[in-house]
């Protein structure tokens, strides 16, 4: 039995039918078109569908769609503004921290949100944080170093 | 160099859509009017089919077809193939049953394909697999390699007696046997190489789709080569002849080898489009990738090393039993021979080895190449001895090596296990790995650590490996059944950019920006101005695809081939527009220049003459466009030393990697930052195997390590940062000198790591750890020395 559900995605307000089982990472990538987000696992560990809610990273395959009535979602496609990378997406490219692209999304959305809860992160604090994010290329040797030069370029 | 050239670390020119959310991944593509596809696996690892009915699952709610193994050979549906022909000992050809993509009356691994289940939706197609009823019949199994030649052990097969697929030999016997007769020394180890499986972060996927009018068929698939799978498809399986078939891989997230084979479920789905006329999407859980992606390694090993009185190494005797899983994938049966032992002479000038390999089937999912592809396995078996050995003989391990190393001026070097390697300097590797790992301080901070109550080691791995795959006529004369060559397309449009058409497939390997350099340092044109395009069949000349580290050695000389035939062209332009003979025109930095004077033409010039040809010679045709095809001269060959350290806790058992040091040749290197970052990614595979991985069957065939839950990847906590040097021995033997650096982390990686752990905790009475060396296994083996040593 279909249900409708609305909320705000990437400053839009956005709203579909859905079955009340659709997870909120099938809504945005199905309903609103928007395939950054991607699908890697089915136990929620490998993080590739990380987005923010509210202002706080969440892996969306664990959220069902009519979890987030009313929410504020960004996605991976809301960072850059206007063409132009958004520093922590500069600093991947900088600093080699993606090879197939995959898990970026995920990766540079949950290092936002370190950055926003500890603007200077060590590498240890980085390394723990990504616990949740599973890279297979990189080793995430360039991650971390991506991630603590986009975090300075944060922090102005 | 340039800023843009050979050497420089040019960001890559894909990252873009990547990091904003615009990649075009399999499951990202969506067709009008797309179906979805679920598939029914079996949930026994042996059981005889008696019956399926899909009588329920036609009828369930937005159902569209459900097709099994017999409606596949009803159409005439090829088997899935292995293309390696490999002769055993007695001269006959390794057994090769069929391996229908949809099994008819027996399953024979947990994961099998059943069943096709085609649906409006996905959630449809999925609850509709769940109502075909397949009666089986449960049979006893068989899932480890060790057990699978024993006698009244299941047998997988009717038509592989005693679950044999091969029994194989290479080396000379009698030589290796005479010197372990008169050796002074034998070191011997009983090895596991442990299953691992690959995950991509991207399952497979593929969409099939069928236009009526044209009678063509097209494939979206997650694969690594294109081209191969068209032509499998065409020429084995038959769904369709090649000119009636595209085949295109777009935006691939990661394959290291388990998206080179053509797979059930994309053969499937292209078959039944016609069927349904409705394009077919199928995309994998991940659950589902754990079955049904081709495993690696798991290996069961014998290995003995022979040396004299002063630690030369003269003899090497080998014997592995390697798991083909239950069906030969693709490539399965070169992987644990042909690219395995080959590479047993390692860094080394032992004179005489032998090895033989008997490959078995089990009712496990089909193994076949993953990262390193036998590599890792050589390497593992070779390093590990030589550090036993060096540790009985009471020599430091760094020296035993370079007592024994191949020196730099013995090149090329005929080794006794077929290969000849091109050129290195092994020692030069060696020493820059002990300075960069401060191996001179080891001492001191082993026993700060033995202070603070924890057990510090280090481990080396000097590895080779052959890659840059491969001389076509080399790799028929081993059983391969394909070439090995690569195809590079340059055009020229006529406003001066470039469009590069390469047979190489990047999953990750950055080619969008590296074959941009190449042609940047090769014909001047900038990087911005050169466009890569691979991955589509309709657009790419035949290529054979990525894997086995070879795109920059043959698609990258490839496409230095067809530039050189570009220049040869642009010359003929230059002199003429220029009023100059062909021999007094010079090349350079992307212009024609008359010797001696001040009259040049830019290529881009050359190239809008050649597509306005007003002005140019009579004899030639106009347009400035060339392809080359590649046949490598030989595999090729890079080397080096890795260093691990390790502190461990003996009470817990719990392995810290404190330092980890690469130390690679690698040839030329196009782009530095690009190359560390393959090392990189390698390492942590094979810390990941030597620490973290294992696929784990029971004994009655169930899959029990079958999500991220149980199967631990490796993560950014888990992972050390890697120390990476480079020692640059161009390779003589192909345009660019490179030599590959894809798979090298993952070949060296697993014998450091172990190798540092064994000697952490040697003097505990350990002298041995099996992978993965998690803290259970770790803390397992010192109770079991101290238990020994009661």
């Amino acid at each position: 039995m279909p249900v409708t559900v609305s909320m705000t995605v990437n400053g839009k307000a956005v709203s579909g039918e859905v079955e009340p089982r659709t997870l909120l990472v099938q809504f945005i990538r199905e309903n609103l078109r928007l395939t950054g987000t991607h699908v890697g696992c089915d136990t929620s560990q490998c993080g590739a569908c990380v987005v923010h809610i509210n202002g706080t990273s969440v892996k969306s395959c664990t959220q069902l769609a009519v979890q987030c009535e009313g929410a504020e979602v960004k996605t991976i496609e809301s960072l850059a503004t206007d063409g132009e990378l958004h520093p922590m997406q500069e600093a991947f490219r900088q600093n080699h921290g993606l090879q197939c692209g995959f898990c970026t999304p995920g990766m540079v959305m949950s290092a936002v949100d370190l950055v926003k809860e500890n603007p200077d992160p060590s590498e240890q604090e980085i390394r723990e944080w990504l616990e949740g994010n599973i890279c297979r290329c990189t080793g995430y040797h360039n991650i971390v170093k991506s991630i603590k030069a986009g975090a300075e370029a944060m922090r102005g | 160099m340039t800023s843009e050239g050979i050497g420089a670390s040019v960001r890559r020119k894909e990252d873009y859509r990547f990091l904003t959310g615009n990649g075009n991944y399999l499951d990202d593509i969506s067709r009008s009017g797309q179906a979805y596809a679920s598939f029914v696996r079996s949930p026994h690892a042996n059981a005889k089919i008696n019956g399926i009915d899909t009588s329920s699952a036609q009828n369930a709610p937005g159902v569209l077809a459900v097709f099994t193994g017999q409606d596949l050979a009803d159409d005439g549906v090829g088997p899935l193939i292995c293309g390696w022909l490999i002769k055993s000992k007695n001269g006959e050809d390794h057994n090769a049953p069929a391996h229908p993509a949809l099994a008819v009356d027996t399953v024979r691994y947990v994961g099998d394909t059943v069943a096709i289940v085609i649906a409006e939706t996905l959630e449809q197609a999925k609850d509709g697999a769940e109502q075909v009823n397949v009666d089986y019949q449960e049979l006893p199994a068989i899932a480890f390699a060790g057990d699978a030649l024993r006698d009244g052990a299941p047998q997988v097969h009717d038509d592989a007696p005693g679950n044999l697929c091969y029994d194989w030999e290479i080396g000379e016997k009698a030589e290796t046997d005479a010197a372990f007769d008169a050796a002074a020394h034998v070191t011997s180890l009983e090895i596991v190489n442990n299953r691992l499986i690959p995950n991509a972060v991207e399952p497979r996927a593929a969409i099939g789709q069928y236009d009526p009018g044209n009678e063509s068929f097209t494939l979206y698939t997650t694969s690594q080569n294109p081209h191969v799978t068209r032509l499998v498809l065409s020429a084995f399986n038959q769904v369709a002849p090649e000119h009636k078939l595209r085949v295109v891989a777009p935006d691939v997230g990661g394959g290291f080898g388990s998206k080179i084979f053509i797979y059930a479920e994309e053969t499937v789905c292209l078959w039944a489009s016609r069927k349904v006329n409705r394009p077919i999407k199928w995309t994998a859980a991940r659950s589902e990738s754990f079955q049904s992606d081709a495993h690696g390694r798991d290996h069961v090993t014998k290995a003995e090393l022979a040396l004299d009185a002063n630690g030369k190494f003269t003899g090497l005797r080998v014997n592995t039993v390697a798991n083909m899983g239950a069906y030969l994938s693709t490539f399965a049966t070169c992987v644990p021979s042909y690219l395995y032992a080959t590479l047993l002479a390692g860094q080394y000038t032992t004179p005489a080895i032998y090895c033989d390999v008997q490959a078995v089937f089990t009712h496990t999912t089909p193994v076949d190449a993953y990262r390193g592809a036998g590599r890792p396995e050589a390497t593992f078996v070779i390093e590990r001895l030589v550090e036993q050995a060096a540790k009985e003989m009471g020599t430091d391990p760094a020296e035993l090596r370079r007592k024994n190393m191949i020196a730099a001026d013995a090149f090329p070097y005929q080794t006794p296990v077929i290969q000849q390697y091109d050129c290195g300097d092994y020692p030069r590797a060696l020493d820059e790995a002990l300075s960069r790992a401060d191996y001179a301080g080891f001492a001191q901070r082993k026993a700060e650590s033995e202070s603070n109550g924890k057990k510090r080691g280090i481990g080396f791995s000097s590895y080779i490996e052959a890659c840059g795959i491969a001389p076509s006529a080399a790799v028929g004369a081993l059983g391969g059944g394909v070439g090995l060559w690569e195809s590079g397309h340059l055009r020229f449009n006529p406003t001066g950019s470039v469009t590069i058409f390469t047979g190489s497939h990047s999953h990750g390997q950055g080619h969008e920006t590296t074959f941009a350099q190449i042609v940047a340092s090769r014909l001047g044109v900038p990087v911005e101005n050169v466009e890569v395009v691979h991955g589509d069949t309709d657009k790419v000349l035949f290529g054979m695809g990525t894997y086995g580290s070879r795109s920059a050695a043959v698609g990258g000389s490839a496409l230095c081939k067809a530039a050189d035939k570009i220049i040869d062209k642009g010359r003929k332009i230059a002199a003429h527009i220029l009023e100059a003979s062909e021999d007094d025109i010079e090349f350079a930095d992307g212009n024609f220049t008359v010797a001696g004077t001040d009259k040049a033409m830019s290529i881009g010039e050359v190239a809008f003459a050649a597509y306005v040809p007003h002005n140019y010679p009579e004899d030639l045709e106009p347009g400035l466009n060339e392809s080359a095809f590649y046949d490598p001269l030989n595999f090729s060959f890079p080397a080096g030393t890795h260093i691990c350290e390790v502190e461990i806790d003996p009470d817990t058992g719990t392995v810290e990697i404190t330092n980890y040091t690469a130390v690679d040749d690698f040839g030329t290197v196009i782009n530095p930052m690009i190359v560390e970052g393959q090392v990189h990614g390698g390492v942590a595979q094979g810390v990941g195997q030597a620490l973290l991985e294992g696929c784990v069957y029971d004994s009655a065939g169930q899959l029990v390590t079958g999500s991220f839950m149980d199967y631990t990847m490796p993560r950014a906590d888990s992972v050390p940062s890697i120390g990476v040097g480079m020692t640059e021995v161009p390779s003589p033997l192909n345009p660019l000198g490179v030599k590959g650096c894809g798979e090298a982390g993952a070949i060296a990686a697993p014998a450091a790591t172990i190798n540092a752990v064994v000697d952490a905790l040697w003097d505990m009475g350990v002298r041995s750890v099996p992978m993965p060396a998690t803290a259970s296994n770790v803390w397992q083996s010192i109770q079991s020395a101290a238990l020994a040593a009661e």
